[in-house]
């Protein structure tokens, strides 16, 4: 029974020393949606630009979705070229129909040194199963880096242990091209520059009979700003109750702030709140400028989620609880008393 | 009409034993590593896997012929496929490391496990979307690159069909989720969602040590698992300054409006 396909030529083990190393080019996956550019996007651009080289946005969609972004690519700051490929294959990013676009951009012969993203869930699926088909290890959820030009080596330091830990990694001159994921809040976002770059469309590689199908995205629908990018979080607990006390609760709060809507695990697992609207290390990493907890006692995964957020304030009827730690301004009381008076308050200035 | 052999699925799951999640960890004086003298368990994505494969059995009968546990790691990571195998696995395999050597990077434990898929029969690699020590999240996508074979990341809702040798996937993405359907042979990577694991009962620990555990060695599969990228340094991240506490709302108003925070 055929149950293993041959491998392709491209997995040997590169064993080339790559002596004269020119100046770093990185290739950054520009992901879009809705014609506009993802946030993560512009701060993965940022990260690349700091490699000190040049930097090549690619471009990756179907034909009605390219369009636009494309001129806007182009006039991205840091950006030095643009790559696009269009197709209808396209419309999704599945990694097992993309994945063969990248290899063969990034094949023996290619100029490029990094390639980065954010750390997205398209792009953490794409990636790693690049860079192994490339026989290359990849660097996940960067939050700084430095590029070494004469040693062709590039350090980085990223969170492990659910942020308890950070660690300083080194990719020497032997691993031919840096795979690289960013932690978008730890950079900012690449701004809009008057003068637009070349770009150039690349052939899509097509995938005939891809073993994966896309059939459906189910989308959470909402008004206010999306979590991953906010500069105000507005984020809730077990305390909660219920998804309706959540939503009567927190909403109002969130609404008068400007604020995105956040919820520990136990909310989310208890059904008070959806998956997407999780913090923490299995759910979204934020770093707003202010984040409010209600009823979040603050276990390590929580924190690992938001402890990078410029003003963190807690409410908990529990004065032990983790979350005063690392909370600036905390206030022990009971959230469904705090929540309304506060409302009040915040509307009375 | 009886499944024919064909159709029979041997599933692979890939465990990791870890730090114990709810362990605070410490680095190291040395700043080269965490202190690892603490609480280890098996990984709770890993946990999640395992779970799975025995719910598809539940599920398929007979249509699922074998689960296999592997793990790559030192010899105390026994003890975590023991738990696979209380849980409900048939038999594992110890790809065993010397306690001292570092640990494998994802690229090296997909080699590995690649390796391992050329000699064992299998259609469906269920693991964990990540480790919670590394973080790093690439080895499901890496092994599934390496074979040329389909991958379901970050899966919340698996549901195979062996007949049709295929899977339709509930995937958590940014924003919502995403359902694809993938043939088989295929991996797939476990969200926190996809099932809620059961402790294994004292009974079946006990049969757990009945349970076949071969051991092996990266040499038996010749992979060289030795690190690429270079660790240089190990550290705490930035403290905090907390601890600051108000005494009523009016305190927090005052606090909020003095950061610049009012109502948008």
């Amino acid at each position: 029974m055929l149950r293993l396909r041959p491998r392709t030529a491209g997995l040997r083990t590169c064993l080339r020393a790559y002596s004269t190393p020119s100046s770093p080019h990185a290739l950054v996956l520009l992901e879009h949606r809705n014609g506009v550019i993802d946030a993560g996007s512009l701060s993965a651009l940022t990260a690349a630009e700091q490699l000190g080289g040049q930097v090549t946005g690619l471009i990756v969609g179907a034909p009605e979705h390219v369009s636009g972004v494309i001129e806007k690519a182009k006039k991205l700051k840091g950006v030095t070229a643009l790559l696009h490929s269009t197709a209808a294959q396209y419309s999704e990013p599945v990694a097992e129909i993309v994945s063969p676009l990248l290899e063969k951009l990034l094949s023996d012969s290619s100029a490029f040194t990094h390639v980065v993203s954010a750390h997205t869930s398209s792009a953490k699926s794409l990636l790693p199963r690049v860079a192994a088909r490339l026989d290359l290890p990849a660097v996940s959820d960067i939050v700084s880096l430095e590029h070494d030009s004469a040693a062709n080596a590039t350090t980085f330091t990223r969170p492990i242990y659910a942020g308890n830990a950070i660690a300083t990694v080194r990719a020497p001159s032997s691993i031919r091209i840096k795979f690289f994921t960013v932690r978008s809040t730890a950079f900012p976002a690449a701004g809009a520059s008057d003068n637009a770059v070349e770009d150039k469309a690349i052939e899509p590689v097509d995938v005939s009979d891809p073993p994966t199908q896309h059939i459906q995205t189910i989308l959470t629908k909402s008004d206010r700003p999306d979590l991953g990018v906010a500069s105000r979080v507005v984020s809730g607990g077990r305390a909660l109750k219920n998804a309706e006390t959540f939503e009567k609760t927190l909403y109002p709060l969130a609404d008068v702030l400007g604020a995105a809507v956040g919820a520990s695990r136990a909310a989310v697992d208890a059904g008070y709140a959806d998956n997407s609207l999780q913090v923490g290390q299995t759910g979204k990493v934020v770093a707003p400028q202010l984040y409010m907890a209600f009823g979040i006692s603050g276990a390590i995964q929580h924190l690992a989620g938001m402890k990078d957020s410029k003003l963190i304030v807690a409410v908990n009827k529990d004065p032990d609880a983790p979350i005063f730690q690392v909370a600036d301004v905390g206030l022990v009381a009971d959230l469904f008393d705090v929540v309304p008076e506060l409302i009040t308050k915040l509307k009375d200035q | 009409m009886r499944p024919t052999s064909a159709r029979l699925l041997n599933i692979l799951v890939p465990v990791k034993r870890a730090v114990d999640y709810a362990v605070k960890i410490r680095v190291n004086p040395q700043q080269t590593g965490v202190d690892l003298n603490v609480k280890h368990s098996m990984n709770p994505f890993d946990e999640i896997a395992v779970e799975e494969a025995v719910q598809l059995r539940k599920r398929l009968k007979d249509a699922v012929q074998s689960i296999k546990v592997v793990t790559i790691g030192p010899p105390k990571a026994s003890e975590t496929l023991r738990t696979a195998l209380a849980m409900g696995a048939d038999s594992a395999i110890h790809i065993e490391i010397p306690e001292a050597d570092p640990a494998p990077e994802p690229l090296g434990v997909a080699r590995a496990l690649a390796k391992l898929i050329e000699r064992e029969k299998v259609d469906l690699v269920i693991m964990g979307k990540q480790a919670i020590d590394d973080d790093a999240g690439q080895t499901g996508q890496m092994l599934a690159g390496l074979l040329d074979w389909p991958q379901a990341t970050f899966a919340s809702k698996l549901d195979v069909d062996p007949e049709a040798k295929s899977a339709t996937v509930l995937r958590e993405v940014d924003g919502g989720s995403e359902e694809i359907k993938c043939r088989l042979p295929l991996v797939v990577t476990t969200d926190l969602r996809l099932n809620e694991p059961h402790y294994a009962t004292l009974p079946n620990i006990m049969k757990a040590k009945k349970k076949p555990l071969e051991k092996l060695t990266p040499a038996d599969l010749s992979v060289d698992l030795t690190p690429r990228l270079e660790t240089i340094k190990v550290t705490e991240p930035p403290a905090r300054i907390g601890g600051g506490k108000v005494a009523n709302v009016d305190e927090l108003v005052a606090k909020l409006k003095e950061a610049g925070f009012t109502a948008a």
